[in-house]
């Protein structure tokens, strides 16, 4: 969801089961438009949310293939460039390209597996006036919902209730100017 | 009331907050006592820069290097250094995948220590070459005839592996250093830290999005990254194997080298971690237990090469090859014995004392242990090389080699060049995970364990509106 407005409500939790209870609440409402915010990953707050498998891996299985590919290519293409033979082995030696074609897959799926992160993750995000609050990073969860005209005060009292410490709302209060 | 419960591996640790705190603080005020680490460690490094330039100017003839010893100690070095990078990679990437709890707070040393091992040992091809501003000959690039290297030479596989375990290792160390970066830029009060760490954390702010693709990016990682590991240090291996020298052509130099590698790199992280916990202060996070498994870990390896040294004598002794058997019997009785009783003696013998537990579990006893090993290990790869070059086939070519002063300032400059990377960064980025270290502490409840099943449940209690 778009976060950049900072016209709803971020919520903030010292515990994680807390934080599960409020994204629960709101997701039985109908408010599943939300973001959560913690300092550690948490299966419970991935099954709360019921967040689907993301696409990385087809980042790293695509790269990987290229790598490979290429690397035989590398060796194929240059040894039939000038066909001498060395050593009495034929020009196209493949068990010797299976390894620059290994290391050419690794190197290849290590860094789409980074281009396949920094893709789905909007890796580098924006650092100016983003909903954000500096706990998160030590110790504490939080979620931010935006719910439509006329249901805050229904999100607010889910968010309440579910044990919030505190709960933030409008473009003041919920975003830092400068992470 | 949130519920107090201990983790197991660090029952020090009270809460999340205590680990920033923690963590963070190692990297703020530097005493006087690191500043006089560093002037000395610089001090090093000069006499090592300084011996570079006399061989580049004067030529490489200022090395021992002989015919038919083409190879001395700059590649032993190389090989060394490879070597320690290893253990990094298996406590960040293979421990991750077999999922061991021990591994969160020492990983990050680890995987540091691997990306300035591999960046001290990619320096040694360039010294060794003695025209290090003709380094690109190297790289898989044509020539001005548009010829092209040769990809069936383990040495241009050698450079496919060594600068792919560089690029893999370090996009490894920053990829998984994000969240702590994060961390750092929200705690810290210094102008020049936040700018910095605005930039490196690349706006992270730990949202639910983030988490889930960065912990199935990290996982596609380390699963890439343990095959490389043991890949490298074979390409190594095969440096020397796929040559017909006597005592290097053997089909078990592979996974001999792969356990030796492995073998000096934990007991490097040994030497290492035991003086940054005295000096910072980290009992509460590499704890005793971590200490013993990484002992527990070193057994093992030197089990596994003791028995690759034993096999290669027999395998001498067996195949009633005359050089082969020279070989061998020169290692141990020819004019290089001393430094094959070194290696046995720190490889396969020391690390017997680490059947006792007492032995494991004394901070003081591994110290020393893992620098005969360390030792030990550098002395395996000098006897693999030189004994096997000095006497390789014809009697009348025969000469032994004794390292310069040149070889030996270079060595000791690249500790210095290795420790000065590693005293940096303990003092600009977090050096133990921040993010990752909550993972094995308890995770604060507000309705106590039986509510946090129900809270956080697989979907049990989906609401009307679910698709």
């Amino acid at each position: 969801m778009s976060d950049r407005k900072g016209s709803g409500l971020l919520a903030i939790f010292a515990e994680v089961d807390a934080a599960c209870a409020a994204i629960e609440g709101l997701r039985e409402k109908g408010l599943r438009d939300m973001v959560v915010f913690s300092p550690t990953p948490r299966h419970e707050l991935e099954h709360a949310l019921h967040t689907p498998e993301v696409p990385v891996r087809l980042f790293t299985l695509v790269g990987g293939l290229t790598g490979a590919g290429s690397g035989f290519a590398l060796g194929i293409w240059t040894s039939l460039n000038w066909p001498l033979i060395t050593g009495g082995k034929p020009i196209i030696s493949l068990p010797a390209f299976v390894i620059p074609a290994f290391e050419l897959m690794v190197l290849m799926g290590a860094l789409s597996t980074v281009v396949g992160l920094f893709i789905n993750a909007r890796l580098p995000g924006a650092r100016h006036n983003v909903v954000y609050d500096r706990s998160f990073s030590a110790g504490r969860f939080g979620v931010y919902v935006e719910p439509p005209a006329g249901r805050e005060d229904e999100a607010r009292t889910i968010l309440r209730e579910s044990g919030a410490l505190e709960v933030r709302e409008g473009p003041e209060e919920v975003r830092v100017g400068t992470l | 009331m949130a519920t107090v419960i201990r983790s197991e591996t660090h029952p020090g640790i009270r809460s999340y907050e205590e680990v920033n705190r923690d963590v963070l603080k190692l990297m703020s005020r530097p005493g006087r006592a690191y500043f006089i680490l560093l002037a000395a460690i610089l001090a090093v490094l000069g006499l090592g820069i300084f011996a570079w330039m006399v061989q580049i100017v004067l030529g490489i003839g200022m090395s021992g290097l002989i015919n038919p010893v083409g190879w001395g100690a700059y590649i032993t070095t190389f090989v060394f250094w490879v070597g320690i990078a290893h253990s990094g990679t298996l406590i960040s990437a293979v421990l991750l995948l077999f999922r061991a709890r021990w591994r969160q707070s020492i990983y990050r040393a680890a995987e540091a220590m691997t990306v300035f091992a591999v960046l001290t040992a990619g320096l040694f091809p360039i010294i060794h070459l003695g025209r290090p501003w003709i380094f690109y000959y190297l790289l898989p690039l044509p020539n001005q005839r548009g010829l092209w290297p040769n990809f069936r030479s383990p040495l241009l596989w050698d450079v496919f592996a060594v600068s792919t375990y560089l690029t893999v290792s370090a996009t490894f160390f920053y990829i998984g250093m994000i969240p702590d970066i994060a961390a750092a830029r929200d705690a810290t009060t210094v102008p020049w830290r936040k700018k910095l760490y605005s930039i490196l954390s690349l706006g992270w702010r730990g949202t639910d999005r983030e988490w889930k693709n960065f912990t199935r990016a990290y996982l596609y990682l380390a699963a890439l990254a343990t095959p490389l590991v043991l890949s490298v240090h074979s390409v190594v291996s095969w440096d020397f194997a796929m040559s017909i020298v006597p005592g290097w052509h053997t089909t078990i130099f592979a996974p001999y080298f792969v356990a030796g590698a492995i073998f000096s790199g934990l007991a490097m992280v040994i030497t290492l971690l035991v003086p940054i916990r005295k000096i910072f202060g980290l009992q509460e996070y590499f704890t005793i237990r971590h200490f013993e498994m990484m002992a527990k870990l070193i057994l093992v390896t030197s089990l596994v090469v003791t028995y690759a040294y034993a096999t290669e004598y027999f395998m001498a002794w067996y195949s009633f090859e005359t050089p082969e058997r020279h070989v061998f019997w020169n290692r141990l009785f020819g004019d290089y014995w001393w430094a094959t009783w070194i290696m046995i003696l720190c490889n396969a013998g020391v690390p017997i004392l680490l059947w006792f537990k007492k032995v494991r579990t004394s901070i003081p006893a591994l110290f020393v242990i893992t620098i005969f090993i360390n030792i030990g290990m550098w002395f395996e790869r000098f006897v693999i090389i030189i004994t096997s070059l000095a006497q390789e086939y014809e009697p009348w070519q025969w000469q032994n080699y004794q390292p310069s002063w040149v070889e030996m300032s270079i060595l000791l400059g690249s500790f210095a060049w290795f420790f000065l990377w590693f005293l940096l960064f303990m003092r600009v980025l977090p050096a133990v995970s921040i993010a990752e270290l909550k993972e094995v502490l308890p995770v604060p409840l507000r309705f106590g364990r039986r509510g946090a099943r129900s809270a956080g449940a697989h979907g049990s209690e989906e609401g009307r509106g679910n698709e």
